[in-house]
Protein backbone atom coordinates (compact mmCIF):
# COMPACT_ATOMS: atom_id res chain seq x y z
CA UNK A 1 0.00 0.00 0.00
CA UNK A 2 1.21 3.83 -0.64
CA UNK A 3 1.18 4.42 3.11
CA UNK A 4 3.87 7.17 5.25
CA UNK A 5 5.49 3.69 6.25
CA UNK A 6 7.06 3.82 2.37
CA UNK A 7 9.63 6.62 3.24
CA UNK A 8 12.70 6.42 0.65
CA UNK A 9 13.54 8.94 -1.12
CA UNK A 10 11.39 11.57 0.88
CA UNK A 11 12.48 14.81 1.81
CA UNK A 12 11.68 16.97 4.72
CA UNK A 13 12.40 15.15 7.82
CA UNK A 14 15.74 16.96 8.57
CA UNK A 15 19.49 15.22 10.01
CA UNK A 16 20.16 12.13 11.55
CA UNK A 17 20.85 12.24 15.52
CA UNK A 18 22.85 9.43 16.66
CA UNK A 19 22.26 8.90 20.44
CA UNK A 20 25.89 7.95 22.06
CA UNK A 21 25.73 4.99 23.61
CA UNK A 22 22.29 3.96 23.35
CA UNK A 23 20.66 1.37 25.54
CA UNK A 24 19.04 -1.80 23.49
CA UNK A 25 16.05 -0.35 25.29
CA UNK A 26 15.07 2.69 26.91
CA UNK A 27 12.21 1.31 28.86
CA UNK A 28 11.44 -1.97 30.02
CA UNK A 29 7.66 -1.62 28.19
CA UNK A 30 9.54 -1.72 24.81
CA UNK A 31 11.21 -5.12 25.50
CA UNK A 32 7.54 -6.46 26.54
CA UNK A 33 6.70 -5.38 23.11
CA UNK A 34 8.74 -7.47 21.74
CA UNK A 35 8.22 -10.23 24.04
CA UNK A 36 4.14 -9.91 23.34
CA UNK A 37 5.36 -9.88 19.38
CA UNK A 38 6.94 -13.04 19.37
CA UNK A 39 5.23 -14.95 21.68
CA UNK A 40 2.09 -13.68 19.70
CA UNK A 41 4.19 -14.82 16.60
CA UNK A 42 5.21 -18.29 17.72
CA UNK A 43 1.71 -19.41 18.86
CA UNK A 44 0.85 -18.88 14.98
CA UNK A 45 -1.59 -15.62 15.90
CA UNK A 46 0.21 -13.83 12.80
CA UNK A 47 3.35 -14.17 10.66
CA UNK A 48 5.36 -11.66 10.08
CA UNK A 49 3.98 -9.88 6.67
CA UNK A 50 0.80 -9.54 8.54
CA UNK A 51 2.55 -8.00 11.24
CA UNK A 52 4.31 -5.64 9.07
CA UNK A 53 0.92 -4.99 7.19
CA UNK A 54 -0.58 -4.17 10.39
CA UNK A 55 2.11 -1.68 11.25
CA UNK A 56 1.54 0.14 7.89
CA UNK A 57 -2.44 0.40 8.65
CA UNK A 58 -1.76 2.39 11.49
CA UNK A 59 -3.39 5.98 10.74
CA UNK A 60 -0.44 8.18 9.07
CA UNK A 61 -1.00 11.07 11.39
CA UNK A 62 -0.41 8.55 14.37
CA UNK A 63 2.80 6.61 12.65
CA UNK A 64 4.73 10.26 11.67
CA UNK A 65 4.28 10.97 15.75
CA UNK A 66 4.93 7.58 17.07
CA UNK A 67 8.07 5.93 18.30
CA UNK A 68 9.21 2.34 16.44
CA UNK A 69 8.27 0.21 19.53
CA UNK A 70 5.02 2.26 19.91
CA UNK A 71 4.58 1.35 15.78
CA UNK A 72 4.84 -2.32 16.72
CA UNK A 73 2.69 -1.73 19.78
CA UNK A 74 -0.45 -0.55 17.73
CA UNK A 75 0.57 -3.30 14.88
CA UNK A 76 0.34 -5.97 17.57
CA UNK A 77 -2.72 -5.02 19.16
CA UNK A 78 -4.99 -4.49 16.48
CA UNK A 79 -3.65 -8.27 14.81
CA UNK A 80 -4.46 -9.25 18.12
CA UNK A 81 -8.27 -7.95 18.47
CA UNK A 82 -8.77 -8.36 14.54
CA UNK A 83 -7.38 -12.61 14.95
CA UNK A 84 -9.87 -12.38 18.20
CA UNK A 85 -7.96 -13.65 20.30
CA UNK A 86 -8.53 -10.37 22.77
CA UNK A 87 -11.31 -8.18 22.17
CA UNK A 88 -11.14 -4.37 22.22
CA UNK A 89 -13.24 -4.31 24.94
CA UNK A 90 -10.75 -6.46 27.26
CA UNK A 91 -8.09 -4.43 25.78
CA UNK A 92 -9.84 -1.25 27.14
CA UNK A 93 -11.00 -2.34 30.16
CA UNK A 94 -7.52 -3.58 30.71
CA UNK A 95 -5.70 -0.54 29.77
CA UNK A 96 -7.88 1.15 32.03
CA UNK A 97 -7.23 -1.24 35.13
CA UNK A 98 -3.30 -0.25 34.88
CA UNK A 99 -3.81 3.29 33.73
CA UNK A 100 -5.28 3.43 37.49
CA UNK A 101 -2.40 1.88 38.65
CA UNK A 102 0.83 3.16 37.97
CA UNK A 103 3.79 0.49 38.66
CA UNK A 104 1.82 -2.53 38.93
CA UNK A 105 3.28 -5.22 37.10
CA UNK A 106 1.22 -7.58 34.53
CA UNK A 107 -0.06 -10.61 36.51
CA UNK A 108 -1.61 -7.96 39.64
CA UNK A 109 -5.16 -8.14 37.11
CA UNK A 110 -5.05 -11.99 36.84
CA UNK A 111 -7.92 -14.12 39.47
CA UNK A 112 -6.00 -16.93 38.98
CA UNK A 113 -1.98 -18.01 38.23
CA UNK A 114 -2.04 -18.03 34.35
CA UNK A 115 -2.05 -21.56 32.94
CA UNK A 116 0.92 -23.53 32.26
CA UNK A 117 2.50 -24.46 28.88
CA UNK A 118 3.15 -20.82 27.14
CA UNK A 119 5.67 -21.39 24.15
CA UNK A 120 9.17 -20.21 24.46
CA UNK A 121 10.16 -19.86 21.21
CA UNK A 122 13.56 -20.55 19.71
CA UNK A 123 15.37 -17.58 18.38
CA UNK A 124 16.67 -17.78 14.65
CA UNK A 125 14.61 -20.92 14.29
CA UNK A 126 12.39 -20.04 11.58
CA UNK A 127 13.08 -19.77 7.90
CA UNK A 128 11.75 -18.15 4.99
CA UNK A 129 13.23 -20.05 2.63
CA UNK A 130 11.33 -23.03 0.76
CA UNK A 131 12.26 -25.52 -2.15
CA UNK A 132 12.30 -24.61 -5.34
CA UNK A 133 9.32 -26.09 -7.85
CA UNK A 134 9.79 -24.25 -10.96
CA UNK A 135 13.16 -22.84 -12.63
CA UNK A 136 14.00 -18.92 -11.73
CA UNK A 137 12.64 -16.87 -14.62
CA UNK A 138 15.67 -14.50 -14.67
CA UNK A 139 19.27 -15.09 -14.09
CA UNK A 140 22.47 -12.72 -13.43
CA UNK A 141 23.05 -10.32 -15.47
CA UNK A 142 19.52 -9.89 -17.23
CA UNK A 143 18.08 -6.51 -17.59
CA UNK A 144 14.86 -5.90 -15.68
CA UNK A 145 12.15 -3.26 -14.94
CA UNK A 146 9.97 -3.19 -11.99
CA UNK A 147 5.83 -3.28 -12.12
CA UNK A 148 4.44 0.18 -12.10
CA UNK A 149 0.88 0.38 -10.13
CA UNK A 150 -0.09 0.66 -6.85
CA UNK A 151 -0.67 -2.08 -4.71
CA UNK A 152 -3.99 -1.55 -2.05
CA UNK A 153 -2.46 -4.37 0.45
CA UNK A 154 1.54 -5.56 1.40
CA UNK A 155 4.35 -5.20 -0.49
CA UNK A 156 7.95 -4.97 -0.77
CA UNK A 157 8.30 -3.19 -3.51
CA UNK A 158 8.92 0.27 -2.51
CA UNK A 159 7.69 3.16 -3.94
CA UNK A 160 10.45 5.08 -5.66
CA UNK A 161 11.70 1.50 -7.18
CA UNK A 162 8.41 1.36 -9.40
CA UNK A 163 8.95 1.03 -12.98
CA UNK A 164 12.62 1.08 -13.03
CA UNK A 165 14.81 -0.67 -14.70
CA UNK A 166 17.90 -2.35 -13.11
CA UNK A 167 20.03 -5.47 -13.47
CA UNK A 168 20.11 -8.76 -11.84
CA UNK A 169 22.78 -8.79 -9.34
CA UNK A 170 22.29 -12.30 -7.44
CA UNK A 171 19.75 -14.90 -7.14
CA UNK A 172 18.53 -15.07 -3.66
CA UNK A 173 16.57 -18.19 -3.15
CA UNK A 174 12.92 -18.87 -3.11
CA UNK A 175 10.87 -17.06 -0.27
CA UNK A 176 7.40 -16.51 0.87
CA UNK A 177 5.80 -14.03 -1.28
CA UNK A 178 4.65 -10.87 1.26
CA UNK A 179 1.85 -9.58 -0.71
CA UNK A 180 -0.18 -12.98 -0.48
CA UNK A 181 1.28 -14.09 2.85
CA UNK A 182 -0.04 -10.64 4.65
CA UNK A 183 -3.07 -11.11 3.69
CA UNK A 184 -4.11 -15.14 4.25
CA UNK A 185 -3.45 -15.75 0.80
CA UNK A 186 -0.68 -18.62 1.66
CA UNK A 187 2.77 -18.46 0.95
CA UNK A 188 3.23 -19.06 -2.73
CA UNK A 189 7.01 -18.72 -2.54
CA UNK A 190 8.53 -17.01 -5.38
CA UNK A 191 12.05 -16.79 -6.59
CA UNK A 192 13.90 -12.84 -5.02
CA UNK A 193 16.51 -11.42 -6.99
CA UNK A 194 18.96 -8.99 -5.69
CA UNK A 195 18.55 -6.46 -8.35
CA UNK A 196 20.83 -3.25 -8.90
CA UNK A 197 19.66 0.08 -9.75
CA UNK A 198 21.90 3.26 -10.91
CA UNK A 199 20.86 6.39 -8.64
CA UNK A 200 20.40 8.28 -11.91
CA UNK A 201 17.58 5.67 -13.07
CA UNK A 202 15.75 5.82 -9.41
CA UNK A 203 16.34 9.87 -8.58
CA UNK A 204 17.04 11.60 -12.15
CA UNK A 205 19.26 14.42 -12.27
CA UNK A 206 18.86 15.06 -8.66
CA UNK A 207 20.76 11.53 -8.30
CA UNK A 208 24.62 11.57 -6.12
CA UNK A 209 27.18 10.63 -8.64
CA UNK A 210 28.38 7.38 -9.09
CA UNK A 211 25.72 5.45 -6.80
CA UNK A 212 23.43 2.48 -6.62
CA UNK A 213 20.58 0.95 -5.02
CA UNK A 214 20.36 -3.04 -4.59
CA UNK A 215 16.92 -4.47 -3.53
CA UNK A 216 16.21 -7.97 -3.22
CA UNK A 217 12.74 -8.33 -5.13
CA UNK A 218 10.25 -10.91 -5.49
CA UNK A 219 9.95 -12.02 -9.56
CA UNK A 220 6.47 -11.21 -9.66
CA UNK A 221 7.58 -7.83 -9.19
CA UNK A 222 9.75 -7.66 -12.57
CA UNK A 223 9.47 -8.32 -15.78
CA UNK A 224 11.97 -8.28 -18.64
CA UNK A 225 13.06 -4.80 -19.75
CA UNK A 226 11.41 -4.74 -23.28
CA UNK A 227 12.19 -0.75 -23.66
CA UNK A 228 15.81 -1.35 -23.94
CA UNK A 229 17.06 -3.28 -27.25
CA UNK B 1 8.40 14.59 12.21
CA UNK B 2 9.07 11.21 14.03
CA UNK B 3 9.81 10.85 17.77
CA UNK B 4 13.04 9.21 18.16
CA UNK B 5 12.91 8.67 21.88
CA UNK B 6 10.47 6.89 24.16
CA UNK B 7 7.30 7.76 25.23
CA UNK B 8 6.64 7.92 28.78
CA UNK B 9 3.44 8.26 28.53
CA UNK B 10 1.23 6.06 31.23
CA UNK B 11 -1.41 5.51 28.58
CA UNK B 12 1.26 3.48 26.40
CA UNK B 13 2.78 1.38 28.96
CA UNK B 14 -0.62 0.89 30.61
CA UNK B 15 -1.60 -0.36 27.07
CA UNK B 16 1.32 -2.78 27.06
CA UNK B 17 0.80 -4.32 30.53
CA UNK B 18 -2.33 -4.59 29.34
CA UNK B 19 -1.33 -6.97 26.70
CA UNK B 20 1.14 -8.64 28.52
CA UNK B 21 -1.54 -9.57 31.45
CA UNK B 22 -4.13 -10.39 28.91
CA UNK B 23 -1.88 -13.17 27.17
CA UNK B 24 -1.02 -14.16 30.24
CA UNK B 25 -3.89 -15.47 31.47
CA UNK B 26 -4.67 -17.13 28.17
CA UNK B 27 -1.45 -19.13 28.35
CA UNK B 28 -0.02 -17.44 25.27
CA UNK B 29 3.18 -15.35 27.39
CA UNK B 30 5.13 -17.47 29.11
CA UNK B 31 5.16 -16.00 32.86
CA UNK B 32 9.67 -15.04 32.38
CA UNK B 33 8.82 -14.14 28.62
CA UNK B 34 9.93 -10.60 28.63
CA UNK B 35 12.59 -10.69 31.24
CA UNK B 36 14.16 -13.36 29.16
CA UNK B 37 13.54 -11.03 26.16
CA UNK B 38 15.10 -7.92 28.20
CA UNK B 39 17.94 -9.83 29.54
CA UNK B 40 18.53 -11.72 25.71
CA UNK B 41 18.86 -8.06 24.50
CA UNK B 42 20.90 -6.51 26.98
CA UNK B 43 23.59 -9.22 27.59
CA UNK B 44 23.59 -11.75 25.49
CA UNK B 45 23.48 -10.56 21.72
CA UNK B 46 24.53 -6.97 20.14
CA UNK B 47 27.31 -6.21 17.30
CA UNK B 48 29.98 -7.96 18.96
CA UNK B 49 28.61 -11.36 17.28
CA UNK B 50 29.44 -9.87 13.53
CA UNK B 51 32.04 -7.95 14.87
CA UNK B 52 33.92 -11.21 15.90
CA UNK B 53 32.73 -12.67 12.41
CA UNK B 54 34.45 -9.46 10.80
CA UNK B 55 37.72 -9.82 13.00
CA UNK B 56 37.81 -13.16 11.83
CA UNK B 57 37.58 -12.26 8.44
CA UNK B 58 40.72 -10.07 8.87
CA UNK B 59 43.13 -12.13 10.01
CA UNK B 60 41.95 -15.36 8.02
CA UNK B 61 41.75 -14.62 4.12
CA UNK B 62 40.12 -18.07 4.35
CA UNK B 63 37.18 -17.29 6.45
CA UNK B 64 36.46 -13.97 4.66
CA UNK B 65 35.64 -16.29 1.57
CA UNK B 66 33.27 -18.15 3.49
CA UNK B 67 31.82 -14.93 5.21
CA UNK B 68 31.02 -13.76 1.86
CA UNK B 69 30.30 -16.46 0.00
CA UNK B 70 29.26 -19.36 2.09
CA UNK B 71 27.55 -16.68 4.53
CA UNK B 72 25.12 -19.64 6.84
CA UNK B 73 28.23 -21.78 7.49
CA UNK B 74 31.15 -18.80 8.30
CA UNK B 75 28.29 -18.05 11.25
CA UNK B 76 28.05 -21.46 12.14
CA UNK B 77 31.72 -21.70 12.66
CA UNK B 78 30.84 -18.94 15.36
CA UNK B 79 27.85 -20.77 16.93
CA UNK B 80 25.48 -18.35 15.19
CA UNK B 81 22.45 -19.98 13.29
CA UNK B 82 21.21 -17.19 10.73
CA UNK B 83 20.63 -18.19 7.40
CA UNK B 84 19.91 -14.65 5.14
CA UNK B 85 22.65 -13.18 5.88
CA UNK B 86 24.45 -11.02 3.08
CA UNK B 87 28.06 -9.81 3.85
CA UNK B 88 29.21 -6.65 1.81
CA UNK B 89 32.79 -6.20 1.51
CA UNK B 90 33.80 -2.57 1.45
CA UNK B 91 36.90 -2.11 -0.73
CA UNK B 92 39.06 1.12 -1.94
CA UNK B 93 36.64 1.20 -4.78
CA UNK B 94 33.21 0.38 -2.81
CA UNK B 95 31.75 1.77 0.41
CA UNK B 96 28.52 0.40 1.56
CA UNK B 97 25.33 1.13 3.19
CA UNK B 98 22.46 -0.60 4.79
CA UNK B 99 19.01 0.77 5.50
CA UNK B 100 15.61 -0.40 5.21
CA UNK B 101 13.29 2.17 3.70
CA UNK B 102 9.67 0.44 4.45
CA UNK B 103 10.56 -0.54 7.89
CA UNK B 104 13.34 -1.20 9.87
CA UNK B 105 15.18 -4.78 9.04
CA UNK B 106 18.06 -5.19 10.56
CA UNK B 107 20.05 -8.36 11.00
CA UNK B 108 18.76 -8.97 15.17
CA UNK B 109 20.71 -12.00 14.86
CA UNK B 110 24.20 -11.15 14.51
CA UNK B 111 23.83 -7.26 15.34
CA UNK B 112 20.88 -7.31 17.83
CA UNK B 113 18.48 -4.52 18.57
CA UNK B 114 18.95 -1.58 15.52
CA UNK B 115 19.45 1.94 16.82
CA UNK B 116 17.41 4.18 17.41
CA UNK B 117 18.78 6.66 14.53
CA UNK B 118 18.42 3.43 12.01
CA UNK B 119 15.19 2.86 12.29
CA UNK B 120 14.44 7.12 12.11
CA UNK B 121 12.81 8.58 9.18
CA UNK B 122 15.76 10.71 7.95
CA UNK B 123 17.76 7.53 7.73
CA UNK B 124 14.64 5.67 5.74
CA UNK B 125 14.33 8.51 3.68
CA UNK B 126 17.92 9.85 2.54
CA UNK B 127 19.75 6.67 2.81
CA UNK B 128 18.62 5.40 -0.82
CA UNK B 129 18.46 9.00 -2.45
CA UNK B 130 21.26 10.74 -0.70
CA UNK B 131 23.74 8.51 0.95
CA UNK B 132 26.97 10.54 0.37
CA UNK B 133 25.74 14.10 1.83
CA UNK B 134 24.27 11.73 4.64
CA UNK B 135 27.17 9.97 5.18
CA UNK B 136 29.17 13.42 5.44
CA UNK B 137 26.76 14.70 7.83
CA UNK B 138 27.47 11.81 10.04
CA UNK B 139 31.18 12.20 9.83
CA UNK B 140 31.93 10.01 6.94
CA UNK B 141 33.48 11.76 3.91
CA UNK B 142 33.37 9.34 1.43
CA UNK B 143 35.46 10.46 -2.25
CA UNK B 144 33.28 10.99 -5.32
CA UNK B 145 35.03 8.46 -7.43
CA UNK B 146 34.48 5.80 -4.68
CA UNK B 147 31.24 3.96 -5.63
CA UNK B 148 28.11 4.15 -2.82
CA UNK B 149 26.17 1.31 -2.85
CA UNK B 150 23.07 0.95 -0.71
CA UNK B 151 21.59 -1.61 0.39
CA UNK B 152 17.83 -1.49 0.76
CA UNK B 153 16.63 -4.56 2.89
CA UNK B 154 13.22 -4.69 2.57
CA UNK B 155 13.00 -8.56 1.75
CA UNK B 156 14.24 -11.20 4.06
CA UNK B 157 17.69 -11.28 3.48
CA UNK B 158 19.54 -8.95 5.70
CA UNK B 159 22.68 -7.12 5.09
CA UNK B 160 26.28 -6.59 7.07
CA UNK B 161 28.90 -4.69 5.78
CA UNK B 162 33.01 -5.99 6.12
CA UNK B 163 34.80 -3.08 6.69
CA UNK B 164 38.44 -2.08 6.23
CA UNK B 165 40.62 -3.25 8.40
CA UNK B 166 42.43 -0.35 10.15
CA UNK B 167 45.97 0.53 9.46
CA UNK B 168 48.07 -1.15 12.05
CA UNK B 169 45.42 -4.35 12.28
CA UNK B 170 48.32 -6.63 11.31
CA UNK B 171 49.86 -7.18 14.25
CA UNK B 172 46.43 -7.34 16.55
CA UNK B 173 44.96 -10.68 17.70
CA UNK B 174 41.33 -10.97 16.55
CA UNK B 175 40.00 -10.43 20.12
CA UNK B 176 42.02 -7.30 19.80
CA UNK B 177 40.34 -6.22 16.50
CA UNK B 178 36.82 -7.67 17.69
CA UNK B 179 36.62 -4.68 20.03
CA UNK B 180 37.84 -2.27 17.80
CA UNK B 181 35.00 -2.84 15.28
CA UNK B 182 31.41 -0.76 15.87
CA UNK B 183 27.92 -1.42 15.23
CA UNK B 184 28.44 1.96 12.97
CA UNK B 185 30.49 0.42 10.72
CA UNK B 186 28.50 -3.04 10.30
CA UNK B 187 26.08 -0.58 8.68
CA UNK B 188 28.12 1.70 6.65
CA UNK B 189 28.00 4.30 8.68
CA UNK B 190 31.46 4.79 9.67
CA UNK B 191 34.50 3.05 8.91
CA UNK B 192 36.83 0.89 11.60
CA UNK B 193 39.08 3.39 13.63
CA UNK B 194 42.82 2.37 14.76
CA UNK B 195 42.76 1.97 18.35
CA UNK B 196 43.70 5.87 19.80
Amino acid sequence: MDGVHDLGGMHGFGRVDREPDEPPFHAPWEGAVVAVMRASGAAGVFNIDEFRHSIERMEPDRYLASTYYERWLDGVARLLVEKGVVTAADLEARTAFFRARAGASADDALSAPPPPGALSPRRGAETFFRPATAPPRFAVGDRVRTRNGRARGHTRLPRYARDKAGVVAALRGVCVFPDTNAHGRGEQPEPVYGVGFAARELWGDTAEPNQQVFIDLWESYLEPDARRG
Amino acid sequence: MGKNHPNVDDDVVSRVRALESLLLEKGLLAPDAVDRVIRHYEADTGPMVGARAVARAWRDPGYKRRLLGETTAALADLGVEFDRLVVVENTPAVHNLVVCTLCSCYPWGVMGLPPTWYKSFPYRARAVAEPRQLLAELGLHVPPEREIRVWDSSAELRYMVLPAPPTGSENRSEDELACLITRDALIGVAEVAAAG
